[in-house]
């Protein structure tokens, strides 16, 4: 019968095939030659910019892939150079990274670990990035810096605020310019104390994931050892629109106080929230009521608009900086995209001339040499002052600013004023302290 | 052969094929060209063509045979996932143990959910299974923050305590995930001429138990349970009549579907050892969905096409930036250049998921059987000539 036939068939084509799967592999055996992942051959070098382009961070995902094309620019030697001539180390020379041109390729987080990781694995197997950068959120940085300790690249992390970044979950190919959750506790602490007192009650509202952990352990933890106390911390859903039903409770709960240890589209909605509700016009125990949001951001500011006022917060750069390196970066950004660049923007442009000069002191693409130039690495001019990427947890070191809403802003832009630049000493913490403790670096791995 | 009619195993044959040789036939385009941005023969994504293809396979199961749609089903592709990952974590690297945990917890977990939800039908169905995975989803999110890490997804360590085999290898990092020894991640590279091929372990584990779910799939087709599937899709109402119990019969479908969903989740975890809790979202229960209605649902190889397809578009469209679409129209004059970048921008790149809408609305509009009822429509075309074109439509019923 015909069915036999079919059988027959099908089992040569079968068998062929398996036959020809199984015998090719070891005829040609090309990737062994390589001494690490993606080594670059030719004339040029592929970088991953892994950003979220959909979802709640896209703002800040857009204002990130500006920076790395305007990096990618300035190191194929187009453009103003921007922080390059200001930037201590004079490794870079406007050729592109050690003579080979720069090139890039895009992918879409979706501020979703499953998809960032996608991504990231796209450009790494099929693209041959040599490094991967970017990242919004923590779980992302953390989910990708995981990958690209695999696969054997450098991961450069982009906006990632949770302690773990570089403390539980830090990783030897992982470096992070971004400030941490500690660091901002550390910082705002002595501010809160001279402007609202040491006999203070505070109510946490967090949003219920990693970093929202994190940021509230930090904060209560430095207002604490001030002398606050800490009435109440109440975790919000992170789908969490409306944030009414958890300001009520603030007002009878006798906290003078309100702590938002929110981010994006979250802060916008519970800041709104809790200015509607009159909690800044309130009395409590005597005292003014207060508004504290430990992490800020110019794309938030923006979109809470007129409530912003008067709040303080931290945040890692500001445009409005005044340094030779903040200028330069200001107008070299500016001029290509007609507003200034938000500290997402700063902190990724960074990461990419960072990463361009370790290779180029290094002599190497090989991620060992690279991270290996990286670790203990001090430097300045780049926004920040005088910067110290510590070697035995991949994060940078520098001063944090403290910022407020600004009451009289002169544009759109011009949201936030910087009170004080806490020095970069007094936000240092142990690489075992209590908040990073439980992971390790482990070898670095070059892939291949 | 193999218990299966001659159309059926012709099907499974060509499947075969087209998943052995998937790395030649996804990189058609020889790597230095411009059209290499339509590859998409590396690992990761062939990974992931096959893994949804299973998951959608076990979905078809359940809303093309029963017609319960169920809105929750990557409540199960998550839990197979965790379980797997925890599978490394404490016992072993080597996938096997960690696929059948997977696949088993999600059975349990499918049978707890749709012993509940199959109480209802219809929409009130739908709206319990989806009300279940965002629990799960929410659960997974921050309340089980302990088991499942969270946000940031459960990763491996460097101190996981694994009873067999090592925490960490000699030179100080996580041990990858195999299969006997088999490293899941290797890849060989093939280089003919300007093209390259990537033959990596992890896909053809993943493409063999695919073949071997799909030829289950089409045994529980022609099987007289399949039959009785079918009935409770037609008239529930009548069954009960009759005398018969439909429930016991949606239960088991919705089970199975489950575990499909589980060994989906457990594959996923292996080839990538991280379970994050979005893939619990309501939104990849709705991504099942649209791959089975795409393809075909209650089609055999529909659900496979339809996962490979939104696949492709989430990992090639949603690459293709401004830079790219600048080096493509090059070639003309400038302004004529922008203008088409300009055209084709929103299309591409974050906006992916617009053109995959407008795919979806034509597919649903015109080819109401989905990408399967297309490709019947032109085979039909060629064949008009030939006189034994009545012989055919027994092989698939699209969904009406």
């Amino acid at each position: 019968m015909s069915k036999s036939n079919l059988t027959r068939r099908g089992l040569i084509k079968t068998s062929a095939i398996a036959g020809a799967g199984v015998a090719l592999p070891t005829i040609f055996t090309a990737s062994s030659a390589a001494a690490f992942t993606n080594e670059p051959t030719g004339g040029s070098v592929t970088l991953g910019f892994n950003v979220p382009q959909t979802g709640p961070y896209a703002d800040e995902g857009a204002d990130e892939l500006r920076a790395y094309e305007l990096a990618v620019e300035h190191l194929n030697g187009g453009g103003d150079g921007g922080m390059m001539n200001t930037f201590s180390s004079k490794a870079l020379q406007g050729n592109g990274i050690m003579g080979k041109k720069v090139e890039y390729v895009t992918g879409d987080t979706q501020t979703k670990s499953d998809a960032a990781r996608a991504s990231a694995k796209s450009m790494i197997e099929k693209d041959g990035a040599i490094m991967i950068t970017g990242g919004s959120s923590s779980g992302v940085a953390v989910a990708v810096q995981g990958l690209c300790q695999e696969a054997g690249v450098i991961f450069m992390a982009g906006l990632t605020h949770s302690n773990d970044t570089t403390g539980k979950d830090k990783k030897a190919n992982g470096f992070r310019h971004f400030f941490n959750a500690y660091m901002s506790g550390a910082a705002l602490a002595p501010v809160l104390q001279s402007l609202y007192g040491s006999d203070r009650k505070a109510y946490h509202l967090t949003a219920d994931y990693t970093w929202g952990w994190t940021q509230e352990e930090s904060i209560v933890a430095s207002t604490e050892s001030l002398g606050w106390e800490t009435v109440n911390t109440v975790k919000t859903p992170l789908a969490a629109t409306d944030f009414s039903s958890y300001i009520a409770p603030v007002l009878n709960s006798g906290a003078d106080v309100l702590v938002l240890n929110h981010y994006g589209g979250n802060m916008v909605n519970s800041l709104t929230n809790a200015v509607q509700f009159g909690l800044r016009d309130k009395q409590v125990n005597g005292k003014n009521f207060e508004i504290v949001v430990p992490l800020y951001s110019r794309l938030m500011a923006r979109g809470a608009g007129e409530n912003v006022k008067g709040i303080h917060g931290s945040t890692n750069w500001h445009w409005s900086l005044t340094d030779d390196a903040s200028k330069a970066f200001v107008k070299s950004f500016g001029e290509k995209y007609g507003f200034p660049p938000s500290q997402a923007a700063h902190t990724c442009y960074c990461q990419t001339l960072l990463y361009a000069d370790a290779v180029t002191r290094a002599g190497s693409f090989n991620p060992c040499a690279v991270a290996e130039a990286l670790e203990g690495f001090e430097f300045d001019g780049l926004g920040n002052g005088k910067t110290l990427y510590r070697a035995e947890d991949h994060q940078c070191f520098k001063d944090v600013l403290v910022v407020r809403g600004k009451e009289n802003p002169t544009s759109e832009f011009d949201l936030l004023e910087v009170v004080e630049v806490t020095p970069a000493a007094q936000v240092t913490y142990p690489p075992d302290h209590p908040m990073f403790a439980g992971g390790e670096l482990g070898a670095c791995n070059p892939g291949a | 052969m193999l218990g299966l009619n001659k159309r059926d195993f012709s099907l499974l044959l060509i499947v075969a094929i087209l998943a052995l040789c998937a790395p030649f036939l996804l990189n058609p385009f020889p790597a230095d060209s411009a059209m290499a941005q339509f590859n998409a023969g590396y690992p990761d994504l062939m990974q992931r063509f096959v893994i949804f293809g299973i998951f959608a396979i076990g979905f078809n199961i359940l809303f093309g045979l029963t017609g319960y749609l169920s809105f929750g089903h990557a409540a199960f592709l998550g839990v197979g996932s965790y379980s797997a990952v925890w599978m490394f974590k404490l016992l072993s690297m080597n996938v096997i143990p960690a696929i059948l945990l997977s696949v088993v917890v999600a059975g349990l977990f499918s049978l707890l959910i749709g012993f509940i939800s199959l109480r209802r039908s219809g929409i009130y169905f739908s709206i319990l299974t989806l009300a279940f995975a965002q629990m799960s989803f929410n659960l997974a999110y921050s309340v089980l923050t302990p088991i499942t890490n969270g946000e940031t997804g459960l990763q491996l360590t460097l101190d996981d305590p694994r009873i067999l085999g090592v925490s960490r290898t000699e030179d100080g990092s996580i041990p990858v995930t195999n299969f006997f020894g088999l490293e899941m991640r290797d890849t060989y590279e093939m280089i003919v001429g300007p093209w390259s091929f990537q033959f990596n372990n992890g896909y053809y584990l993943c493409a063999v138990l695919m073949l071997l779910s799909f030829y289950i799939a089409i045994r529980i087709f022609r099987s007289p349970f399949g039959m009785m599937l079918r009935a409770i899709k037609s008239n529930n109402t009548r069954m009960t009549y009759t005398g018969l119990n439909a429930r016991p019969y949606a239960l088991a479908a919705f089970v199975i579907s489950g575990m499909y969903a589980g060994l989906a989740g457990g594959l996923l975890a292996s080839m990538d050892p991280l379970a994050g809790a979005e893939r619990m979202q309501w939104t990849a229960s709705g991504e099942v969905v649209l791959m089975t209605i795409l393809g075909g649902a209650g089609t055999l190889i529909g659900p496979v096409l339809g996962a490979g397809f939104i696949k492709y578009f989430e990992n090639i469209f949603s690459k293709i930036n401004d830079s790219v679409l600048h080096s493509w129209f090059s070639f003309m004059p400038d302004g004529l250049e922008n203008l088409l970048v300009t055209l084709v921008h929103p299309f591409v790149g974050k906006g992916w998921h617009l053109t995959l809408g407008l795919l979806f609305m034509l597919v649903v509009i015109f080819l109401p059987g989905g990408l399967v009822e297309g490709g019947q429509r032109i085979a039909r075309l060629f064949r008009r000539k030939k006189p034994d074109d009545a012989k055919k439509s027994t092989q698939s019923t699209p969904a009406e």
